[in-house]
């Protein structure tokens, strides 16, 4: 088979691979890129595991060719806190216990910002609609809702 | 064992809202799962499934695959070895079938390659010639004696005779008399119930890496509750020795119950065996569907008598549960936990285990108690709706308390049944009105608790900080918990400890993180550790005053003189002693291995209420309030997640997760987009109300917690559902087609 070079920027480093036409961009950052902090919970698209944002956008990265990413801005958990300081998001999940196993933590946490980032008020309702492709097995969502709006109310106050 | 029980004691860490101490590790992307790992020179396997439900195997022709480029090892049943243990080479058998497939999604043979898309290309060139075999998918068919054999030969002697085939074993459990105690009834209500099997769906699928080398020698890393169960599984599936594989357990995403057993993990072994390399094996979410274990389907019927002023003079059950393919226990549980709850004069549950062709059952949270309570809540509660009685004045009029005759045998000890009931009765929930089409469901539920075998080191570093070496798998926060203790019993800040998850070659055996068994078996364990340790410091501290042993005590992180006629010495903190340990007999460290008994058994009331859509029949849950003892809450963060959690996977059971079987006896919804698991947009709030009845043999009175909470959801939510429409639903999941058919019905 043959390969494909991609040119990407990923959480604003440039990364250039090799890949076959069949690699989805979450087998690229999983296999290729040791970026193994995204996780296959389905590769359906149906688990929101692996959440990326790609050039601003949402996705699964289980759905995207990793082909598709040329030229593309793609990020990730791994780009989410800035150098040792933690996104608010990811300080109040771990203050509010609202991760126990933590395998669709990285998923939600990406999802939530991009929600806060379009919406930095959001109601309940919304939330849980947003969220609503991120399945979480441990925790009845109960504990991540409330983290995401008091993360979000402490984004508002801290950007006013 | 005993410990000063009910003595208040007043907990400096314990009980506080800490920060979990792999946190930033999982918010950051940089926490380890079972797939997140890589070796050099690894390869990718694959493994080929069945796609009947039932055959005989006549041949695998291998040799097209083999030839493949890239390919460089192929394994089948036969590659593995003979374990002396049945139950063991059941699991074997299910790794990789050897005569027969027993189900749809039966691994029939395994490939390793250097990438997955020629791994994936060898499993299609693998030729296997199946011989068709009648098929039964359904419990209550092959509970009939003509129906097709899963397997023969599997009744024990329990089983009576011309029986179906597929009995594999029988229980009973009760007292009393059931004729005289019935007669005193006014009245009696007889419902059969089923219930679909449902599946743990743990986000993270099955995986590991494995290395083993031709001396016999074995690296295995994987996501599991227990690695020191899989060494054991896996070293006689493989003929290894058990000290020479090293099993390490990955982070977890998500067992359940789950990953209490093998699936991929010798396989891996076997296809690195052969290669000389290692190799990582992953499942997909459709094969972790078809392939791992669900929970058991069930069918049960139950009897209860009840006098109009709300007193159960009589109740039985006979319980018909399939754990899949294999002879399965789980049974057992159901028909212990039936009416648990429950102070009864006489009561009888028969329990019959049924194989059919389907996959090999596995723990799924307080397995096999929640169909059974479901069965049991609807009945008393149709009978409260014929007394017109308050269904939760019924419960407390009946319920289990200190001294009762449990049903299952035990008379109970400290129980918080009764608390339990009463703090549901006095919440704001249970009185609050409702709408039209809306009802109020309540249920009880329980689950046994489990000790175990635990094994801890606890090692005083010179600096003062401390080190827990513990040996299962933190699913939820349990090193944080764990944590906790030690700094409560040693008198030392939490963050001066760190708890650290041993491989099975760093400490001894450790049962395997289930029975919410940790933090009550290895928080005991710990305690004890510390107390350990303690004693040594003392000792230690002793010799340098020149005072006895006895003459010094531990208080507030300090050894201290145990009065002033011991001697008048400044107090030594744990790092004052620790500083100078190399002068005073070399490294401290505390052990403490134990078979722990006394868990403690836990009961909660789940209030919930529903609307139901009588035109779709679709059920929306507006409230949800669950009321659990948890002995002491260690980390009531924690202890919420996994009453909320519990809730939710009882919520998704009783609504819309079921395992569809098709007549080609292929399941049809393998995957999370038919297989439906709540979302967060389907969910209020699930508040919780901990309440703390000490359980005596836990030195801080700690009962597990993790399970109790799915067993009430199935009865709460299908008692709401009546109470909403006057329709009593005897299926489950209560999914909108079926409900609305009924409604229709009705």
């Amino acid at each position: 088979m043959k390969m494909i070079p991609v040119s990407t920027r990923i959480n604003g480093d440039e990364r250039e691979f090799l890949c076959a036409p069949d690699e989805t961009l979450l087998d690229v950052l999983r296999d290729r890129l040791g970026l193994t902090g995204s996780k296959e919970g389905c590769g359906t698209g149906d688990c929101g595991a692996c959440s990326v944002m790609l050039n601003g956008r949402l996705v699964c990265s289980c759905l995207v060719l990793a082909a598709e990413s040329e030229g593309a801005e793609v990020e990730t958990i791994e780009g989410m806190a800035e150098g040792q300081v933690l996104h608010p998001l990811q300080r109040v999940f771990i203050e509010k216990a609202a991760l126990q196993c933590g395998i669709c933590t990285p998923g939600i946490l990406v999802a939530a910002k991009a929600l806060l980032e379009k919406n930095p008020d959001p109601s309940e309702t919304e939330i849980r609609y947003w969220l609503a492709g991120n399945l979480c097995r441990c925790t009845g969502y109960d504990k991540i809702i409330r983290a995401v709006q008091e993360a979000a109310a402490e984004i508002r106050r801290l950007q006013p | 064992m005993t410990f000063q029980s009910g003595a208040k004691r007043d907990f400096q860490v314990v009980g506080k809202r800490l920060v979990r101490p792999d946190g930033i590790d999982k918010v950051t992307g940089k926490a380890l799962y079972g797939a997140d790992f890589s070796a050099p020179g690894m390869l990718f396997g694959r493994v080929l499934r069945s796609p009947h439900p039932h055959a005989r195997i006549v041949s695998i022709d291998v040799s097209a695959a083999e030839s493949l480029e890239g390919v460089k090892a192929i394994v089948t049943g036969w590659d593995l070895a003979e374990p002396e243990d049945e139950a063991i080479r059941d699991i074997r058998d299910n790794c990789l079938a050897r005569d027969k497939v027993l189900y749809d999604g039966h691994a029939v043979a395994a490939v390793a390659a250097t990438s997955k898309s020629i791994a994936k290309e060898a499993i299609r060139l693998i030729k296997v010639e199946y011989e068709i075999l009648p098929h039964v998918t359904d419990v209550d068919v092959a509970f009939r004696p003509d129906a097709p054999a899963v397997q023969e030969g599997r009744s024990d002697e329990t089983v009576p005779e011309e029986s179906s085939p597929n009995i594999t074993r029988r229980f009973e459990f009760g007292h009393g008399n059931l004729e005289d105690c019935f007669a005193k009834a006014d009245k009696i209500v007889e419902r059969s119930f089923k219930t679909a099997a449902t599946h743990q769906g743990y986000i993270e699928p099955h995986a590991c890496l494995a290395s083993l080398g031709s001396d016999g020698r074995g690296e295995l890393w994987c996501c599991t509750q227990g690695q020191y169960l899989v060494r054991t599984v896996c070293s006689e599936i493989l003929g290894l020795e058990a000290s020479q594989l090293r099993v390490t357990a990955s982070e977890i995403g998500g067992g359940f119950g789950g990953k209490t057993t093998v699936f991929i993990e010798p396989v891996a072994l076997a296809l690195s065996g052969k290669a000389g390399r290692p190799v990582k094996l992953v499942m997909s979410r459709e094969e972790v569907f078809r392939a791992s274990g669900p929970t058991c389907s069930s069918s049960i019927d139950v009897k209860i008598g009840m006098t109009k002023d709300g007193r159960i003079t009589a109740g039985e059950a006979v319980l018909r549960y399939s754990g899949g393919a294999f002879p399965c226990e789980t049974v057992q549980f159901g028909s212990q936990a039936a009416f648990a709850a429950y102070d009864l004069d006489a009561v009888k549950t028969h329990g019959f285990n049924v194989m059919t062709n389907r996959p090999k059952e596995v723990a799924y949270r307080a397995p096999g108690a929640p169909m059974a309570v479901y069965a049991v809540e609807s009945v008393v509660d149709e009978l409260c709706q014929e007394f017109d009685l308050d269904p939760l004045e019924v419960r407390l009029k009946n319920a289990a308390r200190k001294g009762t005759l449990s049903a299952y045998g035990p008379t109970f000890n400290e129980i918080g049944l009764m608390a339990t009931l009463e703090a549901a009765k006095a919440h704001p929930h249970y009185s609050a009105p409702l709408g039209p089409n809306q009802g109020r469901g309540l249920s009880c539920g329980f689950w046994f608790n489990f000790g175990g075998n635990t094994c801890v080191s606890l090692n005083i570093n010179s600096d003062g900080t401390v080190g827990v070496v513990e040996g299962n798998p933190d699913i939820g926060g349990s090193r944080a918990s764990i944590s906790m203790m030690a700094a409560e019993e040693l008198g030392v800040p939490y963050e001066k400890v760190r708890t650290v998850i041993a491989d099975t070659n760093t400490l001894g055996y450790n049962d395997t993180t289930d029975g919410s068994r940790v933090t009550f078996a290895v928080g005991l364990a710990t305690i004890e550790a510390a107390r350990d340790a303690i004693k040594e410091m003392c000792g230690r501290v002793a010799k340098l005053w020149g005072i006895d042993e006895e003459a010094v005590i531990w208080e507030n992180g300090c050894a201290k003189p145990a009065s002033s006629n011991a001697g008048d010495f400044e107090p030594m903190s744990l790092a004052d002693i620790a500083a100078i340990a190399d002068n005073t007999g070399g490294p401290i460290a505390g052990h403490y291995e134990v078979n722990a008994d006394g868990a403690g058994v836990s009961f909660g009331v789940h209030l919930c209420d529903v609307e139901v859509d009588r035109e779709t029949g679709s059920t929306q849950i507006l409230r949800y309030t669950v009321f659990q003892d948890a002995g002491k809450a260690v980390h009531p963060d924690y202890v919420e997640g996994q009453m909320q959690g519990g809730a939710v996977q009882g919520i998704g059971w009783a609504l819309n997760e079921e395992y569809i079987y098709g007549e080609d006896g292929k399941l049809q919804n393998a995957g999370f987009l038919d297989y439906r698991v709540p979302v967060a947009s389907d969910l209020p709030q699930i508040d919780t109300v901990i309440l703390e009845i000490p359980n005596p043999g836990h030195p801080y009175g700690v009962r597990g917690v993790g399970e109790t909470s799915i067993v009430p959801p199935l009865a709460a939510i299908s008692n709401a559902v009546c109470r909403a429409t006057g329709v009593r639903m005897t299926e489950l999941p209560l999914s909108p087609a079926r409900l609305q058919k009924a409604l229709q019905e009705a």
